[in-house]
C-alpha cells in the first residue's frame, strides 16, 4: 500500500467518478455514451466497495465479492443493454436517447 | 340445510354454461339452474317458517361458520333471518324472470349468462352473509359485472352509463370499506377477544359514540348511494337505461335492494347511537328523494327513465322507512324492497318486450298498444297500478305499512315529512297514468313494422310469475309480514333501547 | 240462533266471476259472460235481501236499537297489538241498507247492458269490470275497519277508472279517466292522512272502537290541537276532503261531469247510485266520531255540501248534454245528502238529518239511475247526447217517456213520489239548526225542479225533429230495468226509514211537517211551470234569457271556469314550474356534479400526464434531483 494514499483518496476519486457519471447520464445524447456514463457510476461503487473492504474491514472479503458482484451485473447489463440499443438502432436508424419516447403517456 | 348451496347452485350453472356447445344448451342451462335456485329459495322459505314454527328463537337460523382468513379473524359466515330469506326469493324469481326474459339474446350469449348469474351469485352471498368482511366482498362481486352487462350488451350511451354507473357505486364502496373497517376496528372494546367482522358478535358490543358519528354516515352514504340515496342517484336513470332488459331487472330489482339491506343491517343495526342522532339528515334527503323523482319522472319522455325516476322514489321510500327507527315503519321498509323489486322488475321486462316490438322507448311516438299487443299491455297496466299502490297488489301493502310505521313517530318533523311521504302517492298517479294514456290507449296511431303480434312463451311466463307474486303479495301479505316483523325485533330493541 | 256467515258469499261471488270473466272472459261468446256476471249479481242481490231481512225483521235488534254485528274479521296485515288491517264484514243499519241499494241498481245496471252494450267489442271486459266495481263497493260498505274502506275506496276509483275508460280508443274518454282518477286520488291523499292522524290519536282502525260513543276513541281524543283546531278535528277534515272527492264536493267536483264519458250505464251505477255516495256512506259511518269530537268538522260537511248543491244545480241549469245534466244533478243531490249530515244530532229524534240522509240515499240511487238508464235508452235511440238534436220523443219511446217522468218528478220532490219524502225531512232537519242552510236548500230545490223539467220538456216535447232514422223504442231488457227502477223510485218515499235507519240505531216514527213541505212543493211546482213555459213549445224566450244574463250565464255554462283554474294549476304549475324544472335540475345540477367530480380528475391526470415525457433522461434528472433535495433535508435535519 503506498504512503499517504488513504481512503479518502479512494472516496473522493469513486465520488468524482460518480458525478461524473451522473452529469454525462444526463446530458449524453447517444445512448453509447449514456451507457458508458452508466458504467462509470457502476465502476464508482466498485471502488468505494474495495477500498471501504480494504481499509475498515480487512478481515473480511464481503466488498470484494460484490465488487465480482457488481462487475458480473454490468456486464450482462451491457449485453442486454447494446441488444436493446442494435434493436432500436435497426427500428430508427439512429441512437439518439430524445427520440426513444415510446414509453410516452 | 346449509346455505352455502345459494352460492353453489349458481357457481355450478357457471360452470356448465362454460361448458356448453351452443346457444341452446347454454341458455336452457341457465334457465334450469336459476330454476333450481328459484325451487331451492321456495324450500329455503318452507324451512324457515317450519323451523320457526318450532319455537326456534335463534337471531339467525342455519348458520355456518367457515375459515376465511385466520390472521384477521374473517370468517365466511353465513346465517338467515326473516328478511334475508324473503329477499333471497326475491333475488331468485327476478333472476329466473330474467334469464328467460333474455331468452333472444344472441351476441356473446355465454357471456351474458355468465355474467349474469355471477352477478346474482354476488348478491345471494351478499345476503347470506353475516361478516361484514364477506358482506363487502360480496357486493363488489355483485357491482362489477354490471359494468360488463351493460358496457356489452347495453343500449344507446352504453359505455358512458356503464362508467359512470360502476365509478359511482365503487367510490361509494370506497366510502363504505373505511366504515366497515373502522366497524371492524372498534369491534373489541376490552382488547380480549381478537377484532371480528361478524355483525352478530358486533351488535352484542357497544362501539364509542364518537366513532360511530363517523362510521354512521360513511356505511349509511356507501349503501344508500346504491339505494338511489339523493344526490347520489344519477347513475340509476343512465345505467338503467342503457342497460339491457334483464340487467334492468335484476338491477333495479335487486341490486338497489343491497343498499336498503345494507343501511339496515349494517349501518342501524352496528351503529344505533349515531342512527339515532344523525337519522335526520338522511330523512330529510329521502323524502327529497321521494319527492323529486316523481317529479321528475313526470315529464320524462323515455320509458326507462320514467321508471329509472319512480324507483328513485320508491327506493327512496326504503330508505325514508329504514330511517324512521320504528318496527312498523322498518317492516315497510322490507315489504316495500321486495314490491319494488317485483314491480320494477316487471316494468323493465315489459319494456323489454314493447322495445322489441316497436323500437323505441319514447313514449310520444307510441300510442294504442292495447290494440296492437293487449296482452303486453295488460300487463303493464296491472305493473303500473302495482307501481301505484293499488290495494290487491304488492304496492299498497308496502307503502301503507310505511306510512303507518312513520306516523307513529309523535313529533312534527317526523309527521310533516310522511305527509311529505304520501303525497308522493298522487304525483305517482300522474304519471302512471300518463304513460298509461300515452302508450297503451287511444287510437292505435301507427303501425310498427315487423311486430311481432303478442307475447310468446317465455315472455308470457316472465310476466305470468311476476305478476302472480305481486298479486300474491298483495292479497296475502300477512305471512310475509309476520315473518320480517319478528326478524326486526333485535335490531328495533338494539335502536330503540338508545333512544 | 244468528248466523250472518252466508253475507261473506255476497261480495266473494262477485270477485271470484270476476277473475273468473276477467281471465276467461275472452274464450267464449261474450253474452255468456255477460249472464254469468249477471247470474252472479243476482245471488249477491238476493242473499243481500235475504240479509236485509234478517237484519231488521229477526235478529238485529236488541233493547230496541239495531246494533252492529261483526260477522266475522280477521287481521289481513297487523302491525302492531293494536293497529292492524282487517277484513270482514260489519252489519249494522246503513251497511245493510247499502247492500240493498247497490245490488239493486247493479242487478238492474247488468240486466240492461245486455241490451244497451250489445255488440261491443269489450262486452265481456265490461262485465268483468262491473264485478270489480260491485265487489268493490260491496267490499266498501261492509268494512270493518277504516283501512279496509280505504282499500276498497280505492279499488272502487279504479274500477272507475277502468269502465269510464271503457272505450279507451277515444280521447276525451281516456283523459277523463285519467281526470277522475287523479282527483279522487288526490283527495284520498287527504283521506289517508286522516286515517293516520285518527290512528295516532284514537290507536285503532277499527270501526266497532272508533264510533263507538263511548268508547276510548272519542273520550281520549281532541286533546292535540294544531292551528286552533284539534287534531282529531283536522283528521275528520281530511277524511272529509277523501269523501269530497269521491262524492265530487266542491271543488273536487271536477271528474265528475267529465266521467259521463263512460257507458250510460256506467254512469247510473257508478257516478249516480252508488260510488259517488261512498263519501256521504263514510261520514255516515264516522258519524258518531263527528258529532262527538269536532263539531267543527260537521259545520265544514255543511258548508260545503250547502254551497256544492247550489252551485252545481246552477250550472245544471245551463248544460246542454243529457248525461252532464244529470252529473250536475248528482252532485247538487249528494250536496243535500251532505248537507243533512252536517247539521244532524246523535240520537233518535236528534239525528234526523242523519236518517234523512241516508234515506235521500236509498231514494236518489232508485230515482238517479232510473234517469241515467233512461237517458241510455234515448242515447241508444238516437246515438246523440245534445238535448238540442232531441226533441218529441215521447211519441217514439213511450216506457222511457213514462219512466224518466216518474223520475223527474220524484227527484222534483213532487208528492207522492219518493223524492218528496226524503227532501222533506232533509229540509226539515236543515230548518231545525241552521237556517241559512235551510234558505239555500230551499232554493235549489226549486231550481232542481227547473232544470229537470227543462230537461224533461226539452228532450221528449218542444220541437219536432226530424231524425235520421226513427228513434225505436228499447228492447226489451232495458226497458224491464227502467220499469222495475220507476216502481221503486215512485214507491220507496213509503218505506218508513226511520224505523230502520238512525243514527244510534234507535227507531223512532217520523212524519211530514207541512210547514216545511208545502212551501217545498209549491216552490217545485213553480219550478216545473217555469220550465214548462219556457221549453213545452220551442220559443225564442230562453234565449232572450241567457242573453240577458250574459256573464253569469256564461260563466256557469263553462262551469264558473273550475275546470280551467285546474288545467292551470296542472299544467302550469306542476307541469311547467316544478316538474320540468325538476327534471332539468337533475340532469344539469346534480347529474353534472357527479359529472363534474369525474372531469375534474380527468381534467387533473391530463394536466399530469405531460410529466410522463417518455424522456430517459428527464427521469433520471427528477429522480436525482429528489435524491439530492431528500439527502439535504436529511442533512438539514440532522445538523439542526
Amino acid at each position: 500500500m503506498p504512503e499517504g494514499i488513504g481512503i479518502q483518496h479512494f472516496l473522493i476519486l469513486s465520488t468524482l467518478m460518480f458525478f461524473i457519471g451522473v452529469y454525462g447520464f444526463l446530458t449524453r445524447k447517444n445512448l453509447i455514451t449514456i451507457l458508458l456514463s452508466v458504467e462509470l457510476i457502476l465502476n464508482s461503487v466498485n471502488i468505494n466497495f474495495v477500498a471501504i473492504n480494504k481499509y475498515l474491514y480487512p478481515e473480511n472479503l464481503g466488498g470484494h465479492f460484490f465488487a465480482m458482484f457488481v462487475i458480473a451485473i454490468a456486464a450482462t447489463e451491457v449485453a442486454v443493454a447494446i441488444a436493446i440499443i442494435i434493436s432500436l438502432y435497426r427500428k430508427l436508424k439512429m441512437i439518439d436517447v430524445e427520440n426513444v419516447n415510446e414509453m410516452k403517456y | 340445510m346449509d346455505l352455502i348451496y345459494l352460492i353453489l347452485i349458481p357457481v355450478i350453472t357457471v360452470i356448465s354454461i362454460v361448458l356448453s356447445e351452443n346457444r341452446k344448451q347454454s341458455r336452457v342451462i341457465a334457465a334450469v339452474g336459476t330454476g333450481l335456485q328459484l325451487l331451492f329459495s321456495v324450500y329455503l322459505v318452507v324451512l324457515y317458517l317450519t323451523e320457526r314454527g318450532a319455537g326456534n328463537l335463534e337471531e339467525m337460523l342455519f348458520s355456518h361458520k367457515y375459515l376465511w382468513f385466520s390472521s384477521l379473524n374473517i370468517y365466511f359466515s353465513t346465517g338467515v333471518d326473516g328478511i334475508s330469506v324473503s329477499l333471497i326469493l326475491l333475488t331468485s324469481v327476478i333472476l329466473f324472470t330474467g334469464v328467460l326474459a333474455s331468452w333472444d339474446v344472441e351476441y356473446l350469449y355465454k357471456e351474458f349468462f355468465i355474467s349474469l348469474i355471477v352477478l346474482a351469485t354476488g348478491v345471494f352471498g351478499f345476503f347470506i352473509s353475516l361478516d361484514l368482511f364477506t358482506m363487502f366482498l360480496f357486493y363488489e362481486l355483485a357491482v362489477i359485472p354490471m359494468y360488463l352487462l351493460i358496457g356489452i350488451w347495453g343500449s344507446g350511451k352504453k359505455e358512458y352509463s356503464a362508467m359512470k354507473l360502476t365509478l359511482m357505486l365503487m367510490g361509494a364502496s370506497a366510502v363504505l370499506l373505511v366504515g366497515l373497517l373502522g366497524i371492524y376496528s372498534y369491534s373489541s372494546p376490552t382488547g380480549a377477544t381478537p377484532l371480528t367482522f361478524n355483525i352478530i358478535e358486533i351488535s352484542k358490543i357497544h362501539i364509542p359514540i364518537e366513532a360511530q358519528r363517523y362510521f354512521f354516515p360513511m356505511v349509511f352514504v356507501g349503501f344508500g348511494v346504491l339505494g338511489a340515496l339523493f344526490p347520489f342517484h344519477t347513475w340509476s336513470p343512465d345505467g338503467h337505461a342503457s342497460a339491457p332488459t334483464a340487467v334492468s331487472m335484476l338491477h333495479a330489482g335487486v341490486l338497489m335492494k343491497m343498499g336498503g339491506y345494507g343501511c339496515l343491517r349494517v349501518a342501524m343495526f352496528l351503529l344505533p347511537d349515531a342512527a339515532n342522532e344523525m337519522a335526520w339528515i338522511f330523512i330529510i334527503l329521502t323524502s327529497i328523494s321521494i319527492v323529486y323523482g316523481a317529479f321528475g319522472a313526470i315529464v320524462q319522455k323515455d320509458l326507462k327513465y320514467i321508471n329509472a325516476y319512480s324507483s328513485v322514489s320508491h327506493c327512496g321510500l326504503v330508505l325514508f322507512a329504514v330511517l324512521m327507527i320504528n318496527k312498523i315503519a322498518m317492516n315497510g321498509a322490507v315489504l316495500q324492497m321486495i314490491s319494488h323489486g317485483l314491480m320494477t322488475a316487471l316494468f323493465f321486462a315489459l319494456i323489454g318486450m314493447i322495445y322489441g316490438r316497436t323500437h323505441t322507448r319514447d313514449i310520444r311516438e307510441m300510442g294504442g298498444l292495447m290494440k296492437i299487443m293487449p296482452f303486453l299491455a295488460v300487463c303493464y297496466m296491472i305493473a303500473g297500478f302495482a307501481s301505484l299502490g293499488l290495494p290487491g297488489l304488492s304496492g299498497f301493502v308496502a307503502e301503507m305499512t310505511i306510512f303507518i310505521g312513520a306516523f307513529q313517530n309523535a313529533d312534527l318533523f317526523h309527521r310533516g315529512l310522511t305527509i311529505l311521504a304520501c303525497s308522493s302517492i298522487v304525483i305517482t298517479a300522474v304519471y302512471i297514468l300518463r304513460v298509461v294514456a300515452a302508450l297503451l290507449l287511444g287510437p292505435a296511431n301507427r303501425n310498427f313494422p315487423g311486430t311481432k303480434n303478442d307475447a310468446v312463451w317465455n315472455e308470457k311466463a316472465v310476466t305470468f310469475i311476476l305478476i302472480l307474486a305481486i298479486v300474491g303479495m298483495g292479497l296475502a301479505p300477512f305471512w310475509l309480514s309476520d315473518m320480517i316483523l319478528n326478524s326486526l325485533n333485535p335490531i328495533v330493541q338494539k335502536l330503540a333501547l338508545l333512544k | 240462533m244468528e248466523n250472518f256467515s252466508y253475507t261473506l258469499v255476497i261480495p266473494l261471488i262477485l270477485f271470484f266471476t270476476f277473475v273468473f270473466t276477467g281471465l276467461f272472459g275472452g274464450k267464449f261468446k261474450p253474452v255468456i259472460s255477460g249472464i254469468i256476471c249477471t247470474v252472479s249479481v243476482f245471488i249477491s242481490a238476493a242473499l243481500s235481501y235475504f240479509a236485509a231481512y234478517q237484519y231488521f225483521f229477526i235478529y238485529g235488534k236488541a233493547d230496541g236499537a239495531y246494533r252492529l254485528i261483526n260477522v266475522f274479521s280477521f287481521h289481513w296485515l297487523r302491525f302492531n297489538d293494536n293497529l292492524s288491517i282487517d277484513l270482514g264484514i260489519l252489519l249494522d243499519p246503513i251497511s245493510v241498507m247499502m247492500l240493498i241499494v247497490i245490488t239493486t241498481v247493479s242487478l238492474m245496471v247488468h240486466i240492461y247492458s245486455l241490451g244497451y252494450m250489445k255488440g261491443d267489442i269489450g262486452f265481456s271486459r265490461y262485465y268483468a269490470f262491473l264485478s270489480l266495481f260491485t265487489f268493490s263497493m260491496l267490499g266498501l260498505v261492509l268494512s270493518v275497519n277504516i283501512f279496509m274502506t280505504y282499500m276498497f275506496w280505492e279499488l272502487v276509483g279504479l274500477s272507475s277508472y277502468l269502465l269510464i275508460g271503457h272505450y279507451y280508443e277515444k280521447p276525451a274518454a281516456v283523459s277523463a279517466s285519467k281526470k277522475a282518477f287523479i282527483v279522487t286520488r288526490f283527495a284520498d291523499l287527504g283521506f289517508l292522512i286522516g286515517i293516520l292522524l285518527l290512528s295516532a290519536f284514537a290507536g285503532t282502525f277499527d270501526f266497532n272502537k272508533l264510533t263507538d260513543p263511548n268508547g276510548g276513541a272519542i273520550l281520549q281524543s281532541a286533546s292535540a290541537t294544531f292551528l286552533g283546531l284539534s287534531a282529531i278535528t283536522w283528521a275528520l277534515i281530511l277524511i272529509f276532503m277523501g269523501c269530497a272527492g269521491k262524492s265530487a264536493m266542491f271543488p273536487l267536483h271536477i271528474w265528475l261531469p267529465d266521467a259521463m264519458e263512460g257507458p250510460t250505464p256506467v254512469s247510473a251505477l257508478i257516478h249516480a247510485a252508488t260510488m259517488v255516495v261512498a263519501g256521504v256512506y263514510l261520514v255516515a259511518r264516522l258519524f258518531p266520531l263527528y258529532v262527538f269530537t269536532s263539531p267543527q268538522a260537521l259545520e265544514v260537511v255543511a258548508y260545503v255540501g250547502a254551497f256544492t248543491s247550489l252551485f252545481a244545480a246552477i250550472i245544471a241549469c245551463t248544460q246542454t248534454d243529457i248525461k252532464r245534466v244529470l252529473a250536475f244533478s248528482t252532485i247538487s243531490q249528494i250536496g243535500y245528502m251532505m248537507v243533512a249530515l252536517g247539521v244532524s244530532g246523535y240520537g233518535a229524534e236528534e239525528g234526523l238529518g242523519f236518517m234523512a240522509s241516508m234515506f235521500h240515499l236509498f231514494t236518489h240511487a232508485m230515482f238517479k239511475a232510473l234517469l241515467f238508464l233512461c237517458a241510455g235508452s234515448i242515447i241508444h235511440a238516437i246515438h246523440t247526447n245534445e238535448i238540442s238534436e232531441m226533441g218529441n220523443l215521447r211519441k217514439y219511446m213511450p216506457v222511457t217517456h213514462i219512466t224518466f217522468l216518474i223520475a223527474c218528478l220524484a227527484i222534483a220532490g213532487v208528492p207522492p213520489l219518493s223524492g218528496f219524502f226524503s227532501k222533506d225531512e232533509i229540509l226539515v232537519a236543515a230548518v231545525e239548526k241552521n237556517f241559512v242552510i235551510f234558505l239555500v236548500q230551499y232554493i235549489v230545490a226549486g231550481i232542481t225542479a227547473f232544470y229537470m223539467f227543462r230537461l224533461y220538456f226539452m228532450v221528449f216535447w218542444s220541437r219536432d225533429t226530424k231524425y235520421e232514422h226513427d228513434p225505436h223504442e228499447s228492447p226489451k231488457v232495458m226497458l224491464f230495468s227502467l220499469v222495475f227502477l220507476a216502481v221503486a223510485a215512485a214507491l220507496a218515499g213509503f218505506i218508513p226509514f226511520s224505523e230502520f235507519v238512525t243514527s244510534n240505531g234507535v227507531p223512532f216514527a217520523s212524519h211530514i211537517h207541512l210547514s216545511v213541505a208545502l212551501p217545498t212543493v209549491a216552490l217545485a211546482l213553480a219550478g216545473i211551470l217555469t220550465a214548462y213555459f219556457l221549453y213545452k213549445k220551442e220559443s225564442g224566450s230562453p234565449d232572450k234569457i241567457t242573453n240577458s244574463l250574459g256573464i253569469i250565464y256564461r260563466s256557469a255554462y263553462r262551469k264558473f271556469y273550475i275546470d280551467e283554474v285546474y288545467l292551470f294549476v296542472t299544467k302550469k304549475i306542476i307541469f311547467n314550474l316544478i316538474s320540468i324544472p325538476v327534471a332539468w335540475f337533475d340532469r344539469n345540477v346534480v347529474d353534472n356534479a357527479m359529472n363534474g367530480i369525474a372531469f375534474t380528475t380527468n381534467y387533473i391526470s391530463e394536466k399530469i400526464k405531460v410529466m410522463q415525457s417518455g424522456q430517459l433522461q428527464q427521469y433520471a434528472f427528477v429522480m436525482i434531483a429528489g435524491m439530492i433535495l431528500i439527502f439535504l433535508l436529511t442533512l438539514y435535519l440532522i445538523i439542526v
